[in-house]
């Protein structure tokens, strides 16, 4: 009976040595992301306005290419072609990725909780740097760089999603020059700047993430067309932030919607770099609104911030020593509806600390407004104790229930030019140099080349790509293989049916 | 035969008499001779001459588009709106003015002087030298692209070619010419008044030559002053074999936000035509420059200048407005060394917030050069002409 019974026992104990062995041993853990590039999806704002549907906007048929710890992920960027997808394992990737290619998708894999994590070590600038459209960046952890963990250059329709950002310098997701593009479901922290910066763009979601730790927690900057939802900001110097930086380019910030963030608790020591404009915020700062426009607060649960729950200065007040001429500094038309504020202005400092001072106040307000702006509103301004908001009358509306997106209804376009017009171009932008119709330049004039290669535009792709001194009294051709293919056969066309 | 021979015989005076039916039937006013045009009637490289007779801006850029039509944004970004349309004849005399020196009041300095496209359209001194010798307080600005520039002067405070040029030219410091003084000369120079004739066909060809027509001219000359087609340009439009490991190692220390070189250098013209003070030291003994703060009437603006173009920038030194700095590495490591590093003591200038401490190390500041290297292309320099309509040698050579 005993020998029966340590043999059963002993059975079980091999079996449950062996099921360990074989797991251990045989099975790789497998992740089960269904790999097609978020980006091709494409949120279906046009079908109904109650719904957040999203439809493929086109198939996937690009290559998949798989990266794993070890490997270069910019290797993979390199060889990757528009539309392809790039699938990287768990794994310290420690380099700057740079993608100046359309339509690319890179995509973290995250396998029992070990992330792919691009490690700067302080050392390496950005994590990604992209300049193309169509770019997708998620699931991936990024730490420890000096500048960016992603930044953007003029990329329209990009997707930052499911990124996990801790200290990677001054900003740690900042599109700048985009339009059309969505941010959601980012955990960021321990960013020197703003941690989600959106810099000059167009229609740019910014939903589910979390900011902390960092000097400003979203911003909003010299940007149009932008909804800022859900998210949880807290324990940053300033939270939410919509405002015009003097000095750029492009000079406007208008039609911004805050709305369903938790904005609590923002009031951690401003570390960021002396002479930074967000060096300049007060800790404390929940909402900061700076010669915005048309900036709609709503539904947020606004508690804990120091200084106060939402500031609303003019450029000549909130950031004096900059100035502009070109740009319009006063905040105009804010429209403030429902919002959950308590406990906010409990330490203020600096201005607003001196000013509610004149007031017998030692403390801050929820609301706090200072300088110019003409028609803005509030809803139930009896709430909260305000400050400056005497002027304020009753929005125009109730909420916005309507906006469920402010990303464009279908992705932006690629600009595209005909064959004929690509020709043009590139026979007046680079062959001009050298060529001219009827005369004799550097190169012989065009209507010898029409003649030479009449109906046969190949021919003088061929030649442009590989030039073949054939005149003596000419010199030779510099090869002009770095035209894009479509490029050198438009242009080969166009300079046979050039006329005079 | 008989038959075929006197069908031919008869046919001749018919065939003569339709012959001088056709000449008198078609024939043309009375015209003594084909004028010979005198100025080019094509356009320069990089334009397309349009069915009005203007010149049209023309390159590989205007295949994308602008953030805000703005012409700042990244690789495939349109470029800023040029001044163009301009005639190819407006263009061609623009040529001939820009290099003849009778422009200025003693004959002896022409634009080209300080701007000379062999050495990228500036002089490669540190200030420019005026008339009778005067040292000036600014470097001459690069003219490449020139005609994207919405403000010009260092300072900005001109706002077209037209307004800008009247500046040197009638600058005693400078060309010290006057207008009365260059428009009685022009009109005194019979080749000049056929050429204006022919760039100025609407108006009657013996009246005399106008100021506007000389502004007109001149500029329509700068805004033809295009380079775009750099090896960077080639890597932008999609050839990235075109720069080689440590230029696009540049390239990304450059648009990077720890150099933030593109922040205001952006592309594709690589400046934002912002003003910036960035607190750049003046060569020795030279007082601080006030830059736009005195145009705009702005203490803010004390020490600011417009943010120049960096196209065709490894020709033009020495740097920055007074040419303080005599290579490009020297420029790099400015920005290295810390914000408001070289302001003169008792100033308290409002430093651009990009101006900070990146600590950028020595190998990113070499491969920083490398890649400004790469931003030259000098292909449609225009032509110095070898004779002058006033009978002077030009001021450069060829």
């Amino acid at each position: 009976m005993k020998s029966k019974l340590t043999n059963i026992l002993g059975a079980i104990f091999l079996l449950g040595i062996g099921v360990f062995l074989g797991r251990s041993f045989f099975s790789v853990p497998q992740e089960v992301t269904i790999p097609i590039p978020s980006t091709i999806k494409y949120r279906n704002a046009g079908t109904s306005a109650d719904t957040l549907q999203v439809a493929a906007a086109r198939e996937f048929n690009g290559q998949i290419i798989e990266v794993k710890d070890g490997e270069s992920i910019q290797a993979a960027v390199s060889q990757a072609n528009p539309g392809d997808l790039i699938r990287v394992y768990p794994g310290t990737y420690s380099e700057n990725v740079y993608i100046d290619k359309d339509d690319i998708s890179l995509q973290g894999i995250v396998i029992d909780g070990k992330w792919p994590t691009l490690d700067g070590k302080k050392e390496i600038n950005d994590a990604f740097l992209y300049s193309g459209n169509g770019i997708l960046i998620e699931n991936f952890k990024i730490i420890n760089y000096k500048g960016n963990g992603i930044m953007g250059q003029a990329g329209n329709n990009f997707v930052i999603r499911n990124n996990w950002i801790i200290d990677t310098g001054v900003y740690g997701i900042f599109p700048q020059y985009g339009k059309n593009g969505l941010i959601e479901h980012n955990v960021l922290s321990i960013i020197a700047d703003a941690a989600i910066y959106v810099g000059m763009c167009d229609n740019v979601d910014v939903r589910h993430n979390e900011v902390f730790d960092s000097v400003a927690g979203i911003e909003i900057e010299n940007s149009r067309h932008c909804l800022v939802e859900n998210n949880y900001v807290h324990d940053n110097t300033g939270g939410l932030l919509a405002f015009i930086t003097p000095g750029l380019p492009i000079k406007t910030t208008f039609d911004v919607i805050f709305r369903n963030n938790f904005v609590v608790n923002n009031n951690h020591e401003n570390f960021g770099a002396p002479g930074s404009t967000v060096a300049g915020i007060p800790p404390g700062t929940g909402i900061l609104i700076m010669a915005a426009d048309d900036v709609i607060v709503e539904n947020n649960i606004i508690t804990g911030n120091n200084n106060a729950g939402i500031t609303i200065v003019d450029l000549a007040n909130g950031d004096p020593k900059a100035n502009d001429p070109s740009a319009e500094g006063n905040p105009d038309r804010v429209i403030i509806l429902d919002n959950i504020m308590f406990d906010n202005g409990k330490d203020p400092t600096g201005e607003l600390k001196a000013i509610m001072l004149t007031q017998l106040d030692s403390k801050g307000p929820d609301i706090f407004a200072y300088g110019g702006g003409t028609g803005s509103t509030i809803r139930d301004k009896n709430k909260y104790r305000t400050f400056g908001l005497d002027d304020y009358g009753i929005p125009p509306i109730t909420d916005t229930e309507e906006i469920q997106t402010m990303m464009t209804p279908s992705p932006v376009p690629a600009r595209s030019v005909s064959k004929e017009q690509l020709g043009e171009l590139t026979y007046y932008g680079v062959c001009a140099g050298c060529h001219s119709f009827g005369n004799r330049l550097i190169g012989p004039p065009t209507e010898i080349i029409q003649a030479i290669y009449h109906g046969n535009p190949q021919g003088i792709v061929n030649y442009i790509n590989k030039p073949l001194n054939v005149r003596e009294d000419y010199p030779e051709m510099p090869p002009q293989d770095y035209l894009p293919e479509e490029a050198k056969l438009a242009v080969a066309e166009y300079i046979l049916s050039l006329k005079k | 035969m008989k038959k075929k021979d006197l069908l031919i015989k008869s046919s001749i005076p018919v065939l003569l008499a339709a012959l001088l039916l056709l000449h008198y039937a078609f024939k043309q006013p009375a015209t003594d001779y084909e004028e010979i045009p005198l100025l080019n009637t094509d356009c320069p490289p990089g334009f397309k001459r349009n069915a009005n007779n203007e010149c049209i801006a023309q390159n590989l850029y205007m295949q994308y588009d602008s953030p805000n039509n703005k012409g700042v944004g990244g690789l495939q970004t349109g470029l800023p709106e040029i001044r163009d349309g301009f005639t190819p004849q407006e263009i061609d005399l623009g040529r001939y003015l820009f290099f003849d020196p009778v422009l200025s009041g003693d004959g002896t300095i022409s634009c080209a002087s300080c701007h000379d496209p062999g050495k990228g359209f500036s002089d490669g001194l540190a200030t420019s030298i005026g008339a009778n010798n005067h040292t000036l307080k600014r470097a001459a600005p690069s003219l490449w692209n020139v005609g994207y520039l919405k403000k010009l002067f260092w300072d900005g405070r001109a706002s077209s070619l037209e307004e800008q040029m009247k500046g040197p030219l009638f600058s005693p410091e400078e060309m010290n010419n006057t207008p009365d003084n260059l428009i009685h000369t022009l009109n005194s120079i019979e080749q000049y008044k056929l050429l204006f004739a022919e760039a100025f066909p609407e108006r009657d060809r013996n009246a005399p030559i106008k100021l506007a027509e000389v502004y007109t001219s001149v500029a329509a000359f700068q805004a033809s002053l295009v380079s775009l087609n750099s090896k960077y340009d080639r890597y932008a439009h999609g050839y990235h074999q075109a720069l080689n490991d440590k230029e696009i190692e540049g390239m990304n220390v450059f648009r990077s936000f720890v150099a933030r070189c593109a922040e205001c250098h952006t592309p594709p013209l690589f400046t934002n035509q912002q003003f910036a003070v960035i607190g750049s030291p003046e060569p020795d003994d030279l007082p601080l420059d006030p830059g736009a703060e005195i145009p705009f009437q702005d203490k803010t603006l004390r020490g600011a200048f417009k943010v120049p173009s960096l196209r065709n920038i490894e020709k033009t030194a020495p740097y920055m407005h007074s040419g303080k700095f005599k290579t490009l590495r020297e420029v790099v490591e400015f920005y290295t060394g810390g914000r408001g590093h070289a302001v003169p003591e008792g100033e308290d200038l409002i430093i651009h917030w990009h101006i900070w401490e990146p600590e950028l190390s020595e190998y990113e500041l070499d491969r920083l050069v490398d890649f400004l290297k790469t931003l030259t292309d000098e292909t449609f320099t225009p032509e110095i002409p070898q004779t002058l309509p006033s009978g002077l040698n030009p001021t450069v050579k060829p």
